[in-house]
């Protein structure tokens, strides 16, 4: 066995049954179908206590902001173009473009939890709704709270991106991948946020 | 030939190099070596359990019994079901996968080794967790809604056994409030929530991976119905995993956060819903229990058709049954809840669902018999096994399906007609199935046979102490027997069938030792294998015993079902498999194949990072349960720390391989590096 060479891949070279779908493409898919049915749970469970009456203390219904939210929300959706737009740029080979589109893709997610961190501070302070005031207000901040941790972790392979780039002086064909990878779970995190702007806010405003 | 290639320095770390030792497991990424540890960690805790359901027994073998507290009782059934299903029969069924996923399928790892050995660590660790609450954990008594902290005596005689009740007591299913802050302070039900929620993490890690694995690597011609059953079994599993874990997640954060920083989802006094955390348990719990069945129902597929010398008798129908039960496996989780005051529409749909469950199960059963029926049947000790899976698992479906019928649920729920339902399917079934497939597979493992004469003892211990053990459960359950009762007055009437139960257990006990002498025993002194001990089908057996470090010198090449079977046998007239002229010569020639490789094989190489990473997450719950102090903090940070560095070291560790040389550290067979 001592022709045995230890490597960081496992030899791609064999030919196999496959989907052709590269192995962590087909992974990220897989996680982010997990993905989905955790935030299905949180948003459910939102919907079920926000939609009781009788709670003491105010409902988060009662208190949304939405033209600040719809602001912020703009800003999250632009960042899906953004995101597109590093890919794009890095398949016609321009690094720079990729480099600006990717810093600018987690600078409007850093917006976006710039505004979440506001409107949490918000309701805390101004409206007295903290995590223990009611199961519809404990539902709220979990499910934001979870999505909004969702963003932050984006915005940290963002910037690693970006970092490795500026490095090494581009992505190579490996990173990539990588680039793609980061791609679908912001365009992820983006889809949840447009269902919990729709279910969670529009839907359930109080006018 | 010539020695492992130079490899560049690391910019952080130098790399694991040592294949061997202590350390050469530790940073081990191949999946036969992660899939051996997995199978002793989960053998380990089958002890534990065992031992924890031994100290139950011995309670209960006598009316008003003082051997335990009440508090040492809850928390012995807790940890009992807690071990079995989420330490002991999960990471077994994980154990077999990853040793056999690769094997079964022709490829060399599983798709990220790496992944795959920090899912084997954050399992470990978290069950190192989960258990160290008997030392830190505290269970006190409840404090009633109105503020004032009850003394709640804890029963029993003095001291008998009372430093175990500090361990999570609000049984596996963790049911609310009553495993919540204002009923369970202290912090065991902590260790138990967060315990899970790691325990969960490794298992949809390796859920990905091997969907990944199933779905990228099989070799080639293998199409997806030429799949052993095995691998079909696992894959349907990993999507099991894959879809009800998040909701167990969520369910779970939803506890760990009312128990730690106030919120009010299952509070009683602020609005919450208790029901609503029964959805959500089950709505995981009853995928869970397909989790735990499918990987048997696997093994035993695969152990059937080669000790009846028979093809499996309706491969397709039994392939899209296991499908078909795991989908509807996600429909019907509200038998569980029967008695907890759900619609009368919402039970008959539930109840109906439920029946179908039986279909496929029964498809599957009879395929089983199908394949048994006409066959030249060898009863060799896996197959004995096999068979008492097929006839404790008919037992306990037949029970299963009275409780799908709603009136008759209501009079058993919570007795131990139930227990003896579960067991029936998760021991006379699961760990029946996980057996037959650890006498199967030892020679993989070692290039010896298990010991036949011990392994038959072993067998008729299990079969007549289970059934011992668990039918007589079925009449106290009738009888009105509950279940998590610590006590029961000798008016009842219950002793006699307890003490056979108790005896039962403990013979169910003697056959676990024996097992274990055996396996001590065949790995040092069995009988040598061969390449092909059991005349099997399938292509892992194609190569030497025990599996070379690189699986297959050549990767193999599959034209048909039970490919490894049509390369030895032919067909006559009648259609009878006659062995072909020079079978055994082709075997001999495989296995010298096998052992000398041609070509230079390219490995995973070792890492210390999977390891590392698992060891900060525990930490970061640690710190969450004592987040209130300063070292609780710190540990958080340290945690954190410890995750985010290995991450990084992780992610840098390939950028070791040139980006445009992709032959890096190959050898040719000359030794000249390519």
């Amino acid at each position: 066995m001592s022709d045995v060479s230890h490597d960081t891949a496992v030899d791609t070279h064999d030919e196999h049954e496959s989907t052709g779908i590269d192995n962590r493409k087909l992974g990220m898919w897989l996680f982010l179908s997990s993905e989905f049915l955790l935030f299905g749970a949180l948003i459910s469970n939102y919907l079920l206590y926000s939609n009781r009456s009788g709670f003491e203390g105010v409902y988060p219904a009662e208190i949304y902001d939405i033209p600040f939210t719809s602001v912020s929300s703009f800003v999250l959706l632009m960042s899906s173009l953004t995101m597109v737009l590093a890919h794009n740029a890095l398949s016609s080979g321009d690094q720079n473009g990729t480099r600006t589109w990717l810093f600018a893709t987690a600078a409007l997610g850093a917006v976006f939890l710039g505004g979440q961190v506001f409107e949490f501070t918000e309701f805390i302070v101004q409206f007295d709704m903290t995590l223990s005031t009611n199961p519809a207000a404990s539902a709220f901040y979990l499910l934001t709270g979870f999505h909004g941790t969702h963003v932050a972790i984006g915005v940290i392979m963002l910037l690693s991106l970006w970092g490795i780039s500026r490095k090494q002086g581009g992505l190579s064909e490996k990173h990539g991948l990588n680039l793609e990878l980061v791609g679908l779970y912001w365009h992820f995190v983006d889809i949840i946020w447009i269902v919990i702007f729709t279910v969670v806010y529009l839907l359930s405003v109080q006018t | 030939m010539t020695a492992t290639a130079e490899r560049p320095a690391s910019t952080i770390f130098k790399r694991p190099s040592t294949p061997s030792g202590l350390w050469g497991w530790i940073t081990t990424v191949d999946h036969k070596k992660v899939g051996i540890m997995y199978g002793y960690a989960a053998f380990t805790f089958f002890l534990i359990g065992g031992v924890e359901a031994l100290l139950l027994r011995v309670q209960l073998a006598q009316a008003n019994s003082e051997f335990l507290t009440a508090g040492a009782y809850n928390a012995l059934f807790t940890m009992h079901a807690t071990t079995m299903i989420f330490l002991f029969i999960m990471p077994a069924s994980a154990a077999f996968m990853n040793y056999l996923i690769p094997l079964m399928i022709g490829a060399r790892d599983v798709a990220f080794p790496r992944l795959n050995a920090l899912s084997f660590w954050i399992f470990f660790f978290g069950g190192i967790f989960l258990y160290s609450t008997f030392i830190f954990g505290t269970s006190l008594a409840p404090i009633s809604p109105e503020g004032i902290t009850g003394n709640i005596p804890l029963g029993g005689g003095p001291g008998s056994f009372n430093f175990l009740a500090d361990s999570p007591d609000g049984g596996w299913f963790g049911y609310q409030p009553n495993a919540g802050p204002l009923y369970s302070p202290g912090t065991a039900m902590d260790y138990w929530a967060f315990g899970l929620q790691i325990i969960g993490l490794a298992s949809l890690i390796s859920s990905v991976n091997f969907i990944v694995t199933v779905f990228n690597m099989r070799a080639k011609g293998m199409r997806l119905l030429r799949m052993p059953v095995f691998i079909w079994m696992s894959t349907v599993v990993a999507f099991l995993l894959l879809f009800s874990l998040p909701i167990i997640a969520v369910a779970l954060f939803m506890v760990g956060f009312d128990r730690q920083f106030g919120t009010l989802f299952f509070a009683p006094t602020g609005g919450g819903d208790p029901i609503l955390w029964q959805h959500l348990f089950w709505l995981f719990g009853h995928p869970e229990v397909y989790i735990l069945i499918l990987p048997a129902m696997g093994i035993v597929s695969e152990v059937l058709p080669v000790f009846s010398r028979k093809p499996l008798f309706g491969y397709s129908a039994i392939v899209f049954a296991g499908a078909a039960i795991a989908f509807l496996g996600f429909g019907v989780w509200a038998h569980h809840m029967f008695a907890s005051g759900i619609t009368p529409v919402a039970q008959a749909a539930f109840g109906l669902a439920t029946m179908t469950i039986a279909i496929p199960t029964g498809i599957k059963i009879f395929n089983w018999m199908g394949t048994m029926w006409g066959g030249r049947l060898r009863f060799t000790t896996p197959m004995l096994f096999a068979i008492g899976f097929l006839a404790m698992f008919v037992i306990g479906g037949l029970s299963g399906v009275t409780h799908a019928v709603v009136p008759s649920d209501w009079q058993q729920t919570d007795t131990y007609y139930i227990v003896a339902h579960f067991h029936y399917v998760l021991f006379g079934g699961s760990v029946f199935g996980l057996f037959a497939g650890l006498y199967y597979w030892f020679p993989k493992l070692t290039g010896k046979v298990m010991n036949p004469r011990l392994g038959k003892i072993h067998f008729w211990l299990m079969f007549i102490g289970f059934n011992l053990t668990f039918a007589p459960m079925h009449w106290l359950g009738l009888q009105g027997m509950v279940r998590r009762t610590w006590k029961y007055a000798p008016e009842n009437g219950f002793e006699p069938w307890n003490i056979v139960i108790t005896i039962g257990a403990f013979i169910i006990a003697s056959g676990f030792l024996v097992f274990m002498y055996n396996w001590w025993h065949s790995r040092r002194k069995g009988v040598d294998s061969g390449l092909d001990p059991w005349d099997a089908r399938t292509i892992e057996w194609s190569i030497p015993n025990p599996t070379p470090e690189y699986n297959y010198a050549k990767t193999p090449v599959i034209t048909r079902l039970d490919e490894f079977w049509h390369m030895k046998y032919d067909q006559d007239e009648d259609g009878r498999a006659v062995r072909k002229p020079d079978a055994d010569e082709m075997l001999t020639q495989l296995e010298y194949e096998g052992n000398n490789p041609e070509s230079p094989i390219h490995l995973p190489a070792p890492s210390y990072f999977p390891f590392v990473m698992a060891i900060g997450l525990p930490l970061v719950f640690y710190g969450v349960i004592y987040h209130t102090t300063p070292w609780g903090k710190a540990l958080i940070l340290i945690g954190v720390v410890v995750m985010l560095s290995s991450l990084i070291g992780w992610s840098l560790e390939p950028l070791e391989e040139p980006l445009e040389d992709h032959n890096d550290g190959m050898i040719d067979p000359e030794g000249a590096v390519v």
